[in-house]
C-alpha cells in the first residue's frame, strides 16, 4: 500500500494553491492560519515518509483488518444483468471506510506533536473511527454532533463514550452535520497549538480535501488489484459511491481518476425528492460559494445563507461536496445521480435479502441507482459499500413496518 | 475624498472606540436607531455586522444574534435599503463585519459599489484570506476606496504580521487571543501580546479586538493600541432594550467616562 504521492500530473488533482480547477482553497480566518498553514506545509512530508506508510499500512492490515473483500455480488448480478462487485469497507474495524482516513490523522497528529483531537460526526461513522483511534493511541478525544443526530444514531454514541470520547451536542442551525463541523472549527479556533482537527470527509479548507482521498485512495488500489486476480483486469465499466462531503468516493475514485475509460458515478441523497425542499443533491441544488472554509458547489439561498439539507441518512445530510467532486462534477469526470430516501431504503431491504448484507443507509443510496444505469450484462461495476447498517437498524425497522 | 476611517485616526490616535453591532438585531428595523444611538453617545467608528448563517469566527452571543437577524428577515439587500440614506444623519465612519460567501454570492465588485454608493468606509471579511485578497480582489476593493481591514492574532508571526499590515488599510483589527469572539481570556497574558504588537511599529493604527468587554478591559487594550472594539457585550446589552438609545448611552458612559 501506498498514500498515492506522485499524483501531481492529474487535472483531476489538487494544484499548489489546494485547488480543483476553480474549487478549493483555505477561506479560513486568521485565528486558524497557524494550525492550517502547518498541515499544509507539512503533510505531503509526513505522509511520504517510509516509516509513516509503514505505521500506516501496518495498522490498516492488523487493526483495520484490511484488504477489505471486493465480493462478487452473484444474486444482485442476476437482478441487474451486468457483474457486480461490491468493495466491503463495511468489514472494516468500526464498520465503515472512516477508519481508513482516521489511523492516517492520529499517526499524523503524533508526528505534529499534538495531544489533543476533535472531530465532526453526521451518522456517528466518522466520531466512532476517531474515539477508537484516540483509544488506541491514548490521546483525548472530543466529538461534535449535531444535536439531532444524536436522537438518530444513538448506538454510534453510546460506542463513542464507551471509547473515552467526549460527545458535544451542536445544538445551532440545523443541529446536524454542517453545525457539528463549525463547532469543530470554533473549538480548533479556541485551540490553536494543542489540537489537531480530524476532519472525516474530503471537504474543508485544503489540506483536508486532499489529504482525506490520499488516506482513503487504499479503497481503490485495492479495487484494482481485486479485480485484476478476479478478472483479468483491473478496470471495471463503472464505479459508484454515495457522497455527502464525499471520502468514500474519493477513495473509491482516486486511482481511477486519470482512466477515462472506468465510468465514475456519484450518488447523492435525494431526500424527498430534489426539488421536494427536502434533499441535499448538492450538485443539483447548488451553486459555487464557500463552505466549512472551502470554494465549492454548495446549497444556499439567494442571499448566500447556507441552507439546511435533508437526508434520511445522517452521513449524506451535508448542504456541500467536497472540492475535487464539485471539480469532477463541473469537468463531466464524474456523473452524479440522486437517489431517494425511499429508493435508498429498497435498495438496503434488497441487499439484505439478495446478499444477507445489510449495509449503511449512506451506502444504501449507491446501490438504488444500480437499477438506474444503462448496463450490459458483461458490464462489471464496483459498487462501494462504505458501511455496514447495525446504526441504521432503527430506521429500517420503523419503516419495514410502513 | 478621504476615506472617513482615516480622516478619524489622522485626529484621533488615542482610545478610540469602535462597537459591533448586528444588523436588523434585536428587531429587524434597529439598524439604524442603534447607530444614530451609537454616534450620539461617543462611538468612534461603527461595525455592522451582516448576518450569516454560519458564522465560524463567532462565539454563541454573536452568533445567536446573526441568527435572529436572519429570523427577522435580514439579507444583504434589505441591509443595503436601510442604509440607503444614512449618510445624511451618520458621520463617523461605519464598517461592515461578515462572512465572504453572501458577498461573493451577491458579487464582490456589486457588493463594493453598493458600499461605495451608500457611504461605508470598510469591511472585515474574516475568512477572506490574504493571499486571495491580494491576487484576485484588491483592485476591486481599492477602486472603490474601501479599505479591507485584516485581522492578526497572538499566533501570526511578525513576518505576518508585516505582510498583513502592507495590504490591510483603515486598521489592523488584533484579536487580543486566539479564540471566537465573545470568550473571556486572561487580559494580563495577553500583555505581552500587545506589547509586541506595538513595538513594531506598523504603518496602520491597531485597534484590539475580542474579550473587550468594560472600562478596564478596554483601558488595557487602549493602552496598547489605538483603542479597541466590542462587539458580544454590546449585543448582550441590547438584546432585550426597550429603550434602545438609553441602553446605548448606558453602556457606552460606563466604557469611555
Amino acid at each position: 500500500m501506498d498514500i498515492a504521492i506522485n499524483t501531481s500530473n492529474s487535472r483531476y488533482q489538487v494544484d499548489k494553491n489546494g485547488y480543483y480547477g476553480r474549487f478549493g482553497g483555505a477561506y479560513i480566518p486568521e485565528m486558524l492560519y497557524p494550525n492550517v498553514h502547518e498541515l499544509q506545509s507539512k503533510y505531503l512530508e509526513v505522509l511520504s515518509d517510509p516509516s509513516f506508510q509503514q505505521e500506516f499500512e501496518a495498522l490498516l492490515k492488523d487493526y483495520v483488518g484490511r484488504p477489505s473483500p471486493l465480493y462478487f455480488a452473484k444474486r444482485l448480478s442476476e437482478k441487474y444483468k451486468a457483474k457486480i462487485y461490491l468493495k466491503r469497507e463495511d468489514l472494516n474495524h468500526t464498520g465503515a471506510h472512516k477508519v481508513n482516513n482516521t489511523i492516517g490523522q492520529i499517526l499524523l497528529a503524533k508526528r505534529l506533536g499534538k495531544t489533543r483531537i476533535i472531530a465532526e460526526t453526521g451518522a456517528g461513522q466518522h466520531g466512532v473511527a476517531t474515539a477508537t483511534v484516540c483509544a488506541l493511541m491514548g490521546l483525548e478525544c472530543v466529538v461534535y454532533m449535531g444535536s439531532i443526530d444524536i436522537e438518530r444514531q444513538a448506538p454510534n454514541v453510546a460506542r463513542m463514550k464507551m471509547l473515552g470520547a467526549t460527545v458535544v451536542p451542536a445544538t445551532s442551525g440545523s443541529k446536524t452535520l454542517k453545525d457539528a463541523t463549525n463547532e469543530a472549527i470554533r473549538d480548533w479556533i479556541n485551540n490553536p497549538v494543542d489540537t489537531h482537527y480530524i476532519l472525516g470527509t474530503a471537504a474543508g479548507p485544503h489540506p483536508y480535501p486532499d489529504m482525506v482521498a490520499r488516506f482513503q485512495s487504499v479503497i481503490s488500489e485495492e479495487i484494482k488489484k481485486q479485480l485484476l486476480e478476479k478478472t483479468g483486469s483491473a478496470h471495471p465499466d463503472y464505479v459508484v459511491a454515495c457522497i455527502g462531503g464525499g471520502s468514500n468516493a474519493a477513495g473509491a475514485f482516486f486511482h481511477y481518476l486519470d482512466e477515462e475509460e472506468v465510468k465514475l458515478v456519484a450518488v447523492e441523497a435525494g431526500g424527498k425528492g430534489v426539488h421536494s425542499g427536502f434533499s441535499a443533491a448538492t450538485t443539483q441544488l447548488g451553486t459555487i460559494g464557500i463552505i466549512h472554509a472551502s470554494k465549492t458547489l454548495l446549497m444556499q439561498t439567494s442571499d448566500g445563507q447556507i441552507v439546511e439539507p435533508h437526508s434520511i441518512s445522517a452521513g449524506l445530510d451535508y448542504p456541500g461536496i467536497g472540492p475535487m467532486h464539485a471539480h469532477l462534477y463541473e469537468s463531466g469526470r464524474a456523473q452524479f445521480l440522486d437517489a431517494t430516501d425511499d429508493e435508498a431504503l429498497a435498495a438496503a431491504y434488497e441487499l439484505s435479502a439478495l446478499e444477507g448484507i445489510i449495509p449503511a443507509m449512506e451506502s444504501a443510496h449507491a446501490l438504488a441507482k444500480l437499477k438506474d444505469l444503462p448496463l450490459n450484462t458483461d458490464d462489471v461495476v464496483v459498487v462501494c459499500l462504505s458501511g455496514r447498517g447495525d446504526k441504521d437498524l432503527d430506521t429500517y425497522i420503523r419503516n419495514m413496518k410502513k | 475624498m478621504q476615506n472617513r476611517i482615516d480622516q478619524l485616526f489622522a485626529k484621533k490616535q488615542h482610545g478610540v472606540l469602535n462597537i459591533y453591532c448586528t444588523a436588523g438585531f434585536p428587531k429587524l428595523n434597529d439598524t439604524l436607531p442603534v447607530m444614530t444611538a451609537l454616534q450620539q453617545h461617543g462611538a468612534d467608528l461603527i461595525e455592522l455586522g451582516m448576518p450569516f448563517s454560519d458564522p465560524l469566527a463567532d462565539g454563541p452571543v454573536i452568533q445567536d444574534s446573526s441568527t435572529k437577524a436572519l429570523q427577522n428577515g435580514m439579507s444583504l439587500h434589505t441591509l443595503f435599503t436601510q442604509l440607503a440614506e444614512f449618510r445624511q444623519t451618520i458621520h463617523v465612519p461605519v464598517i461592515l463585519m461578515g462572512y465572504f460567501n453572501p458577498v461573493l454570492t451577491y458579487g464582490v465588485e456589486a457588493f463594493c459599489a453598493k458600499c461605495a454608493e451608500v457611504g461605508i468606509d470598510g469591511v472585515i471579511v474574516p475568512d477572506l484570506p490574504m493571499a486571495e485578497y491580494e491576487s484576485e480582489y484588491r483592485p476591486v476593493f481599492e477602486k472603490y476606496n474601501l479599505h479591507l481591514i485584516f485581522l492578526v492574532t497572538p499566533e501570526t508571526s511578525e513576518e505576518r504580521i508585516r505582510k498583513i499590515d502592507s495590504l490591510s488599510k483603515g486598521f489592523l483589527y488584533a484579536v487580543s487571543s486566539s479564540s471566537t469572539t465573545g470568550k473571556d481570556k486572561n487580559m494580563n497574558d495577553q500583555q505581552a501580546y500587545f506589547g509586541r504588537l506595538k513595538s513594531l511599529q506598523l504603518s496602520n493604527p491597531v485597534l484590539i479586538g475580542f474579550g473587550i468587554k468594560d472600562k478596564a478591559t478596554f483601558d488595557t487594550a487602549s493602552a496598547y493600541a489605538n483603542g479597541a472594539i466590542i462587539g458580544t457585550a454590546f449585543i448582550k446589552a441590547i438584546e432585550h432594550s426597550q429603550d434602545i438609545d438609553k441602553t446605548v448611552e448606558t453602556f457606552i458612559s460606563g466604557i469611555i467616562q
